[in-house]
């Protein structure tokens, strides 16, 4: 087997047991998103359009929607930060706890904060901070990474959890899912309340109202909101909308695309501190708006990637994915939004991730599924080129030298010679080319027998009968 | 760093990519994005009434109408002890204390798996989705809401149906906090296997009154 590129190899070694969890999880949630859609819509693809349309509008004119957000947010007595990069956002998060004197975080499931690795940034710093969302928490128990944007823990099972959830003391070996989560219900309360302070990501801010807006089924990020003092919001430049109208579209095409469902169990609209009557939740406002690289896209050919609503659709659908698990992307964001994502926002490391790209067959299916639109497949096509024209070396292992063929190509003699010499194929034994791709790909292929080179002959033919007959 | 260097990097970089035909900001009509699902823009009360039950069942959650079912309800799940808001004393604190069950007005954080239930009044439904609106003037207690196995939301005069969606996020106002609570709180994270009452309540009720 082809194993030149890392994502190869990565698929290759994965167990059996995870690669038919990641694929079967894969393929439920596509055949719910499919389901969803059209119970809902006789056009679905109309809503993706439109959705797709708002989201490269915003980013054609952020600064000014940024602008009128961040002026909301402040009206609703919200404070707004800015961070550069994960370095500025971590330091401005401690900041923040360390005036107001608080130790613990709790945190709502945010791929955001997952980018700037806070949670490691703040233990060091004497802070504790805890993923609520069942996923992530079971994650950090594990010292793990996420595997899918939405559903974090897709390549584990019940055994692996109950094991984990053992050696933290969270009771004797059980791995019944339902005993599984109450524990984890009981375990986490206790954190919601300690916590003085709650961080939740934004699913999309409004910039009309600046209302942020969070969706969770488990209630994780209500529950952050809710005992404590203080609210970070830990929020990209690109999850801005224009106007309150366009969340329900937005929040209609999410629910869909990523669990299949008309709505999100909890979908939460917040607009600065808690009202001064309410007995509960944070007093306490802070938007933390973060570039790290976003600007650099924006300025790029890549703008369009910022569209994502970080629905996780394009990696139900994506046959790489569904062989290699999450893992095999080395980042936060995985399969096709991460094979374009992550090289960018990897910044000067953009060649560590420079394969990523490779890692698809161009089906175009990410494109077809995706609720705003994103031209995924070119995408990975102009990283390919760019890889190309950088020279960048990991963006064509187990890419066979393929100059001679380039110079066939552009020769038409050379190409007419080769073409009528193509027969001789049939009899080369390809296993023994010694080119390695070669040899991976006809090792679970083989080539059926030559046929070309015979319209330039037809064609020639039909010509002249062509014209013979119109004289 | 500041706000002007933050913008103007912004700005700088959409400058840099400036398009010869900018995307202009469509316009939509609501009709498109409300779904199959919805009741008719002409439907009575009733009707309404009726789609919110149908959507929210679909959810999981259970309707019911009258303080004797709730009174059953409650006593069935063995919930003789809760939360109630205390500005719904007037029609529910008497009729529940008659059957047996203790009731407070406010939640004490240190005794937080006391309350077996917690009945606010719901600021809105949805009969589109099957959703609940929560919000800060309909909840004082944002726990109380939250925290018990049980919420109970309580439905009446007062209560605003909306047909949509997209008309319930029109009525979003000045609240500064509004929850939509579509089903009791859920998750699939292991093996994919439906498990409710994750955080947020295992059983989500509405009462009618
Ligand atoms: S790229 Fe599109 S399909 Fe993929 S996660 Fe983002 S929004 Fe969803």
């Amino acid at each position: 087997m082809k194993t030149s590129q890392p994502i190869d190899a990565f698929g290759r070694d994965l167990s059996q047991e995870v690669k038919e969890s990641v694929y079967s999880s894969s393929k439920a949630k596509y055949d719910k998103r499919i389901g969803a859609l059209n119970a809902g819509y006789i056009a679905p693809d109309s809503l993706r359009k439109l959705a797709g349309q708002i989201k490269q509008h915003t980013l054609e004119n952020l600064p000014s929607y940024l602008e009128s957000a961040i002026g909301k947010l402040e009206a609703n007595g919200a404070k707004v930060h800015y961070a550069k990069d994960g370095e500025e956002a971590n330091a401005t998060i401690l900041g923040i706890m360390n005036a107001a004197g608080a130790t613990k975080l709790i945190k709502s499931k945010s791929m955001v904060s997952e980018e700037i690795h806070l949670n490691a940034f703040l233990e060091n710093n004497g802070c504790e901070s805890v993923e609520s969302d069942l996923g992530e928490f079971i994650v950090q128990l594990d010292h793990d990474m996420p595997s899918h944007i939405v559903t974090p823990i897709v390549h584990k099972n019940r055994q692996q959890i109950a094991t984990t959830f053992e050696k933290m003391g969270l009771g004797d070996y059980n791995d019944d899912p339902t005993t599984i989560t109450r524990r984890a219900r009981t375990y986490l309360r206790k954190k919601y309340l300690e916590a003085e302070v709650g961080l939740t990501g934004a699913n999309f801010v409004s910039a009309e109202s600046g209302r942020i807006v969070l969706v969770t089924n488990e209630g994780n990020a209500r529950f952050s909101i809710c005992a404590n003092r203080i609210h970070i919001v830990l929020v990209g430049i690109e999850k801005l909308v224009p106007r309150d109208k366009d969340l329900a579209l937005f929040l209609n095409l999410l629910a869909r695309s990523a669990t299949g469902q008309q709505l999100t169990v909890y979908t939460q609209f917040i607009n600065g501190p808690k009202a001064p009557d309410q007995i509960d939740g944070p007093g306490e406002m802070h938007v933390v708006f973060l570039d790290n690289g976003r600007s650099e896209i924006l300025a790029g050919e890549f703008q369009s990637i910022l569209r994502c609503i970080r629905c996780g659709a394009c990696l139900n659908v994506c046959p790489v994915y569904r062989q290699t698990s999450g893992h095999a992307y080395r980042a936060v964001y995985p399969g096709p939004v991460g094979a374009v994502l992550s090289p960018l926002l990897a910044g000067k490391r953009y060649p560590e991730f420079a394969d990523l790209p490779k890692a698809s067959s161009l089906c175009g299916a990410c494109n077809e599924v995706c609720p705003v639109d994103i031209p995924l497949p070119e995408l990975l096509l102009r990283h390919r080129n760019k890889s190309k024209l950088e020279h960048i070396q990991k963006a064509s292992a187990g890419t066979p030298p393929l100059g001679g063929w380039a110079v066939l190509c552009s020769t038409p003699s050379m190409w007419k010679s080769t073409l009528t010499l193509g027969k001789v194929m049939d009899y080369v034994p390809m296993k023994l080319v010694p080119v390695p791709a070669v040899q991976a790909w006809t090792q679970t292929r083989t080539l059926p027998p030559f046929r070309g080179g015979k319209f330039r002959g037809w064609y020639k033919e039909h010509r002249k009968h062509d014209s013979g007959n119109n004289q | 760093m500041d706000q002007q260097c933050f913008l103007d990097n912004i700005r700088a970089a959409v400058a840099r990519n400036a398009k010869p035909s900018p995307t202009p900001l469509p316009e939509w009509d609501p009709a498109m994005v409300t779904s199959q699902l919805a009741p008719d823009t002409d439907s009575d009360s009733a009707s309404l009434w009726e789609t919110f039950c149908q959507r929210f069942r679909a959810v999981n959650g259970q309707t019911i109408e009258g303080i004797g079912p709730l009174i059953a309800l409650l006593l069935n799940a063995d919930a003789k002890h809760g939360y109630l808001a205390p500005e719904l004393n007037g029609p529910l604190a008497g009729p529940l204390q008659n059957a047996g069950i203790t009731l407070e007005s406010a939640i004490d954080t240190t005794r937080i798996d006391d309350y077996a239930f917690g009945i606010t009044r719901a600021a809105g439904i949805i009969a589109e989705t099957g959703s609940v609106v929560i919000n800060e003037s309909s909840t004082p207690s944002r726990l109380g809401a939250l925290a018990p196995w049980i919420h109970v939301t309580l439905i009446d005069a007062n209560t605003k149906v909306f047909a949509t969606l997209v008309d319930a996020i029109k009525d979003l106002g000045d609240e500064p906090y509004v929850v939509f609570a579509t089903g009791p709180s859920k998750t699939a994270d292991v093996e994919g296997i439906l498990i409710e009452g994750v955080h947020g309540p295992g059983m989500q009720i509405c009462l009618r009154l």
